[in-house]
């Protein structure tokens, strides 16, 4: 408990630092806005409702293209995932597309459906699908035999064997992916959001470059870390939730 | 055994050649699409007149760069924060606040106080290594061996050649591990900076092919780009195996 405040301070000590450098004017205030002014931003961002329609459109782009992309990742990894066929003729492909960095696929999408929300959507989702599936895969692939002797022995239905033995097998491998697709999200919607001019805080923060508000830059900039910092505990949260069973083995 | 490994292929020259032939029966005329040998045919030009050749090295200078950064700042600082328990402690809230930023938010700070061109991008490309580098090598240096620390102090040893002399050698295959891991991030941050917004290397030629309506020259690039994530990926789990062997795997494996 000490130690976390102690913690608490050394953080307010280098928010300290960034505003004695800042009323210094070591750096430029054109580039580095101090903690007082960029603060400053973001609660006249609130009052005004721009910097909060800006954050809801980022989160609805990471949210809609994770969901999506959780759905068809995890059916597509359970369908490839309990099959050993598939296994054998789809994975390996599926294993060598995984090093291309995904926004590479960026311009296919802009060249295919235009500047539009849809491309963003297609965009997040095709990038958070990968550690999804991947995960799917490989979870169902590491279920343990003898479950599906007894699955075997008790004569249950393929659909059974999926949704009673394999998919909650294979949840913490699901759920891991599941968190790595998070950050690829917030990512690449804030890269959509900055190419095609979308509604949302990446567009908000390159708009702010351009004009040099850098106090509203770094507003933007916080409630992106801010964003991401949120949607991470709340993961860790519905993981150990929904892995609670695990503990008691 | 060969019928064996030749499975895997099988899909891909199938989805391939059934796209080829869809294109040339159908006439395809696409702004997005192009037929496989139309892409390759790109791929070729576009290697022999050097414009993906430059591209490459551009961007490969990019990502090095910042890597290079990256990594040293993340290992001085997972190597301290693993030795000190009480410096690790102490900055946790720091780093827990840092972190969580997209690398690529910091794209329009490191636009206006920089510019375009290579600094930014290696500053983008050195913060997004920082990370991995940072929490994987904390988690490296505290599994070394206790009994090492143990003979590091019985010969009695300035905690300056202990971390030389004991545990850097000892955290190295997880460290590797790390770095490779860095690496692969290093590629897709470089590429991202160059299609939101820096004019250079691969991710400028891709938008830049778009632009002009080329499908198969933009095909051709991402089958480029995906041929460099592979093979930098590759090279250096070569690397890793040559140099640690089982130690690295073990190592992979946490």
């Amino acid at each position: 408990m000490i130690w976390r405040i102690a913690s608490f301070a050394v953080a307010a000590g280098f928010v300290g630092l960034w505003q004695l450098i800042a009323n210094l004017k070591l750096i430029s205030p054109v580039f580095l806005p101090g903690p007082d002014r960029a603060w400053a931003a973001l609660m006249r961002g609130f009052a005004t409702g721009d910097l909060t329609s800006k954050l809801v459109g980022t989160l609805e782009h990471m949210a809609y293209g994770w969901l999506a992309a959780s759905v068809a990742g995890i059916a597509l990894g359970a369908l490839i995932g309990s099959s050993r066929l598939m296994r054998i003729y789809i994975a390996p492909s599926l294993e060598f597309l995984r090093p291309l960095p995904v926004s590479a696929i960026i311009p296919v999408a802009i060249a295919m459906l235009g500047l539009t929300q849809g491309m963003a959507l297609f965009v997040i989702a095709f990038g958070a699908i990968w550690p999804i599936m991947l995960a799917t895969i490989h979870g169902f692939a590491a279920v343990e035999p003898r479950l599906y002797e007894v699955a075997r022995a008790l004569q249950m239905s393929r659909p059974a064997i999926v949704f009673k033995i394999a998919l909650p097998s294979a949840l913490p491998d699901i759920l891991a992916g599941m968190r790595l697709s998070l950050t690829v999200a917030l990512i690449l919607s804030v890269v959509c959001e900055v190419l095609a001019g979308l509604d949302g805080l990446g567009h908000w923060v390159l708009l702010s470059a351009r004009a040099f508000r850098s106090a509203d830059l770094f507003a933007g900039v916080i409630l992106l870390g801010a964003t991401g910092y949120v949607t991470s505990i709340a993961m860790s949260l519905a993981e150990r939730r929904l892995l609670a069973w695990q503990s008691t083995r | 055994m060969s019928l064996e490994r030749t499975k895997p292929l099988l899909l891909p020259l199938v989805v391939l050649l059934v796209f080829e032939l869809w294109a040339r029966l159908a006439h395809l005329q696409s702004d997005s699409l192009a037929p496989p040998s139309a892409v390759l045919a790109a791929l070729a030009a576009a290697l022999a007149d050097l414009t993906i050749p430059i591209a490459t090295r551009d961007t490969l200078l990019a990502a090095f760069a910042g890597l290079t950064i990256g990594s040293v700042i993340g290992l001085a600082l997972g190597i301290a924060f693993g030795v000190s328990s009480m410096l690790d402690r102490l900055m946790e809230v720091t780093i827990e606040a840092i972190r969580p930023i997209p690398s690529i938010a910091l794209l329009p700070i490191a636009l206006i106080a920089l510019g375009f061109g290579y600094r930014m991008e290696i500053v983008i490309v050195a913060f997004a290594c920082v990370w991995p580098m940072l929490i994987l090598s904390r988690t490296a240096v505290r599994r070394v061996e206790p009994r090492l620390m143990e003979v590091s102090r019985a010969l009695r040893l300035t905690p300056v050649q202990r971390i030389i002399k004991i545990i850097i050698p000892a955290a190295l295959p997880r460290i590797f591990v790390a770095f490779r891991l860095s690496a692969g991030i290093a590629l897709i941050v470089a590429v991202t900076v160059e299609i939101a917004i820096n004019p250079l290397g691969l991710g400028a030629g891709i938008m830049q092919a778009q632009q002009a309506l080329r499908a198969d020259l933009m095909l051709a690039y991402l089958v480029w780009i995906g041929i460099i994530g592979y093979g930098l990926n590759f090279a250096l789990v070569v690397v890793q195996r040559r140099m640690f062997g089982r130690a690295a795997i073990a190592g992979a494996g946490s």
